[in-house]
């Protein structure tokens, strides 16, 4: 094997909006050239941001009921975890997640 | 903070299981440590029969194994028998010497089986049936040896004589009873179980009693059993006898600690000793001076027990009823309850000797009060359901033989016998499961719910159709130890001990009105419930509090959050109100342009009389709707959705009452109600019944003299025949009595019951009563109803005015 060095892509914070503009235990939809990620806000007012593709068949999760640090895809309710997009057992799969941080109350997108 | 010390002794099925629910609610509470006399992990039990038929592997069994304790943090003493309890120092002490110290001491030391203190039990190859050990026992006999004799003709014997019988030995059973099973079946069926067992090979004798067992006498000690004498006098030869006669609780261990105990370890409902420092589940416990031999009821337990040493102290264990199977493939056999019967007790029987079939159902007071099915079990779990629940069954006699599916289930071929089903046959028409699949989630992870196997394979998860083909293949796999679970006592979720009922009554009398509200009250596990518990709350507090409550959108499902049925591409679909199923140029007008400026692609007319566009962008919605100018046709809603009906006396020439009016009417009425699942009607304007009113939640039917009323009849997944309620004359009247009726459905139904499900439970008598019977309380439901949708506006229209306008808006990075 080759030892390319990847350079270190640097990561571009985006801001997306104010946390209160999603709604608790709830999501929005960020159109990005990534495609769509949903930007999930929990009970805790944390903020998770996954790509709004279900790992079972391609569903928006940005549509789902979000509850604990989960969200339950609208089409055939597979459970989601927010950190890292992992299915919950029994089901498997994952969807690719982003970077998120929350400053001074506004939402900024990790993309590179 | 110090955790406190739980020590677990007996390594079985009932106090590994009360482990796993403590750790699943209170994980950091404890250092456990677990004394097991066995040499093995935690195995299923129930399994061994399989593994002695060569079915299965040990390694299939093991539930949990070394590592899974070592995850858990939980240390494990194997091959360490505890020979001593001190209550006073509060430690206990192994045969070895091992001590550890307890704060809290659960016994599950399960049962010893029973030996005949016949002369000769000593002897070599005299054996019992309750371990890996007897059961390696066996197998190696097996290999070594030709005549084996199992006495007692029970659930343990016949598994253990088919096993040993697969395995190639000549095998009689002997039994005291007159018949085989006789404490799970009449004589009718244990003739024909025995038939079919003859037919496998095995020999019985019936009412033979052991006198002795004759060994080989080895220079004065005592060698190998040789045959077996009977107090006849008879002999039959053995080189291997198998003793299942029964078993008796253990408990030396909790005797000699001077704990109470009398046909098992005494305990109360949250399974304490009378030291309340030692908790008791399984096999070794008697509970309101019964001992159970049967999984089902120590899970029962085990859950009581974890929730009170989780310091929850919710849950009660208050008995079980049990059901039986007997896990010999190719055996259909299912019992419940008494069936034995009496002068009180009427007997419905279904006897079909040629066939194979045998079916008897005993009723008392109209209540299904025990059952024996042989040949065709699938209705078991149904019957058993009804026992349970002491559900009155006059309405449903006539068909209660032919089985809950006798009017055919979509989906599965109309298959209705698991056992005659081929592996690859498909099971769950919705997600592809096939029977091979089933029975190999079952086995391998040992799973012992219905909620389990849809959790793990999907079967019945959707459309819930083949639950009765799932709950067969489940109790053939695993025996008694499948029960269905027991449907009133049975919790809204695992976020909660509550049923819905409880939660119902608790909301309107401590005038809880959020959902944290209830959740703090009724101490929800979750911190905010799950996808399926909120929607429900949500539905009971609008119910409960029609003009105070907001919605919560965020515990709606999308279509409801949405107002509109998201599609497989993530795109929604349009229904609007067409009322009656009549529409008019200037409407159809108005749907052609939406259609093109928003570049809709499909336009389909429904099942339900309107129009649906598919494929609409969510973004576009509250454009579309403002364009339309159409009320929400609730086509994604818990709610009223279409009042179907036929072109009626204004222009058929059979019509005799003006259905089409009296369906906009209805429709007028009734629409923004929401309820605990979708409500739909129809109207037919003669009993022609063009509009398929014998279908529908309400189906109202023309006559002469005026108007018929059907309700509680559903198309979907079982069609079901709608239940004559009552004729009346006016219009008026049928707006009262349909909107009473489902009234009384959103107050009393559980969320996702249709009217169907709800008049089951609560009988069609009870209905009448309450609507027809008693004029004021008809006219106070309706009015309640009428009262609820005053205020509700169109949310189609609100959301074209800019309401929730952030629900429809992209952000862009
Ligand atoms: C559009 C329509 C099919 C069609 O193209 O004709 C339809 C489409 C769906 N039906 Fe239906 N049903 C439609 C008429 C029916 C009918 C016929 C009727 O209403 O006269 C029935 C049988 C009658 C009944 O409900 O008893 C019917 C029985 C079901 C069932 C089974 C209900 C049951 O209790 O057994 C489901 C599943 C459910 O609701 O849980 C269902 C579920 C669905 C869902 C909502 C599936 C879903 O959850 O996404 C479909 C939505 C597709 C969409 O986005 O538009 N649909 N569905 C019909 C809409 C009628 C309308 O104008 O509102
Ligand atoms: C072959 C067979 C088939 C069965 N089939 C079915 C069926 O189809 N359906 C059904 O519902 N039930 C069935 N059963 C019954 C079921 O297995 C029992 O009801 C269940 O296992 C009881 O669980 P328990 O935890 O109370 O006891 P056990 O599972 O027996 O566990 C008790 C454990 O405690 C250990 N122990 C005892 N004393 C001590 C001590 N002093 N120190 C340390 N450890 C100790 C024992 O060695 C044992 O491992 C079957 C049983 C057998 C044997
Ligand atoms: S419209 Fe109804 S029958 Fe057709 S696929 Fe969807 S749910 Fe099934
Ligand atoms: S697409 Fe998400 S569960 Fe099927």
């Amino acid at each position: 094997m080759s030892a390319v060095m990847k350079p270190a892509t640097a990561v571009t914070w985006t801001r997306i909006c104010r946390v209160d503009e999603i709604p608790q235990l709830g999501a929005r939809v960020v159109k990005s050239a990534h495609g769509n990620i949903a930007v999930f806000r929990n009970g805790e007012d944390e903020v998770f941001a996954l790509l709004d593709k279900c790992p079972h068949k391609g569903g928006p999760l940005s549509q789902g009921i979000v509850f604990g640090r989960k969200v339950a895809c609208p089409l055939h309710g597979w459970n989601i975890g927010l950190d890292d997009g992992a299915a919950v057992a029994p089901d498997h799969g994952c969807t690719r997640s982003f970077a998120v941080k929350l400053v001074d109350g506004a939402v900024f997108i990790g993309l590179n | 903070m110090k955790k406190l010390k739980l020590v677990l002794v007996g390594n079985g099925m009932a106090g590994v299981r009360a482990l796993e629910e403590l750790l699943k609610i209170a994980p950091d509470l404890y250092d456990i440590t677990v004394f097991g006399a066995e040499p093995h992990a935690n195995y299923n039990r129930i399994l061994l029969s399989p593994v002695l038929a060569g079915e299965m592997t040990l390694k299939d069994i093991m539930l949990n194994d070394v590592d899974w304790y070592a995850t858990n943090g939980i240390t494990l003493h194997l091959n360490k028998k505890i020979a001593k309890i001190d209550r006073v120092a509060r430690k206990v002490i192994a045969a070895d010497g091992t001590e550890a110290p307890y704060d809290r001491l659960l016994l599950a030391t399960g049962s010893n089986p029973f030996m005949l203190p016949v002369p000769g039990a000593k002897l070599d190859g005299v054996i019992t049936y309750r371990d890996i050990q007897d059961t390696n026992a066996m197998i190696d006999s097996a290999a070594r040896f030709k005549n084996a004799v199992v006495i007692g003709g029970g659930l343990l014997g016949l598994e253990a004589a088919n096993g040993l019988k697969l395995r190639g030995m000549n095998v009689t059973v002997v039994h005291l009873m007159e018949w085989l099973m006789e404490r799970q079946l009449d004589r009718s069926a244990a003739g024909m179980l025995q038939k079919t067992l003859e037919a496998k090979g095995l020999a019985f004798k019936l009412k033979t009693q052991t006198a002795e067992i004759v060994g080989s006498d080895d220079g004065g000690k005592a060698g190998r059993v040789t045959a077996v004498r009977f107090k006849d006098g008879a002999e039959v030869a053995a080189d291997l006898v198998v003793m299942a006669v029964g078993i008796r609780p253990n408990t030396d261990l909790a005797e000699a600690a001077g704990l109470y105990c009398n046909r098992g370890i005494v305990v109360n409902d949250t399974m304490q000793t009378y030291d309340p420092r030692v908790y008791a589940v399984g096999e070794c416990v008697a509970h309101r001076g019964l001992a159970y031999g049967l999984v089902a009821p120590l899970f029962d337990m085990a859950k009581v027990c974890a929730n009170h040493l989780g310091n929850f102290g919710i849950g009660r264990y208050q008995g079980s009823t049990l059901s039986t199977k007997l896990k010999v493939t190719g055996v259909d056999l299912f019992s419940a309850g008494d069936f034995t019967g009496n002068p009180d007790t009427e007997e419905i029987l279904f006897n079909d000797a040629i066939g194979g079939v045998y079916k008897k159902l005993l009723v008392k007071d109209n209540k299904l009060i025990g059952c024996v099915l042989y040949g065709d079990t699938v209705d078991g779990s149904w019957y058993f359901q009804m026992l349970r629940d002491k559900q009155d069954i006059h309405e449903i006699r006539d068909h209660l033989m032919f089985g809950q599916s006798h009017l055919g289930n979509a989906g599965h071929q109309g298959q209705n016998k698991a056992a005659s089903m081929a592996d690859t046959a498909e099971v769950c028409g919705c997600n592809g499961v096939c029977k091979g699949t089933i029975v190999k989630a079952i086995k391998e992870q040992g799973l012992f719910t219905l909620d389990d196997v849809r959790k793990q394979t999907k079967a019945s998860s959707s459309c819930g159709s083949c639950t009765g083909l799932v709950e067969q293949i489940l109790s053939s796999t695993v025996g008694g130890a499948y029960q269905p679970a027991e449907a009133k006592n049975k919790p809204m979720c695992a976020c909660t001990e509550h049923t819905h009922e409880e939660v119902r009554k608790v909301l309107l009398e401590q005038k809880l009105k959020t959902i944290p509200a209830i959740m703090a009250f009724m101490e929800w596990i979750t911190p905010n419930g799950c996808a399926s518990c909120r929607p429900a709350l949500n539905y009971y507090l609008l119910c409960a509090w029609p003009h105070e409550y907001t919605d919560d959108k965020q515990s709606r499902f999308i279509n409801e959050r949405a107002h509109a049925n998201i599609q497989k591409d993530g795109t929604f679909s349009v229904i609007p109100r067409m009322w009656g199923g009549s529409t008019s140029s200037s409407e159809l007008r108005r749907i052609a342009d939406v259609v093109d400026k928003y570049k809709i692609p499909t336009v389909k007319v429904t099942g339900g009389q309107r129009i649906d566009l598919l494929g609409v962008k969510k973004e576009d919605l509250p454009g579309v709707w403002r364009d339309l100018d159409m009320p929400s046709g609730h086509a994604y809603a818990k709610a009223l959705r279409t009042v179907k009906t036929c072109v009626g006396s204004e222009w058929c020439r059979f019509g005799v009452q003006d259905s089409t009016q009296m369906g906009i009417d209805l429709e007028k009425d009734l629409w923004r109600m929401y309820a605990p699942h979708k409500v739909k009607l129809a109207v037919s304007g003669c009993p022609r019944n063009c509009a398929e009113s014998g279908i529908k939640d309400v189906g109202v039917i023309g006559v002469e003299s005026g108007w018929e009323i059907y309700i509680a009849g559903n198309g979907g997944i079982k069609t079901e025949v709608a239940q004559f309620l009552c004729k009346l004359k006016t219009s008026a009247e049928v707006l009262e009595y349909a909107g009473a009726f489902l009234q009384l459905y959103r107050e009393e139904a559980r969320y996702l019951d249709r009217t169907v499900h709800y008049v089951a439970r609560v009988g069609i008598d009870y209905v009448k009563q309450r609507i027809v019977d008693d004029a004021a309380n008809r006219a106070a439901l309706y009015a309640r109803l009428r009262d609820a949708v005053s205020g509700e506006k169109d949310p189609w229209q609100e959301r074209a005015a800019g309401t929730d306008a952030r629900e429809f808006e992209l952000l862009e990075a």
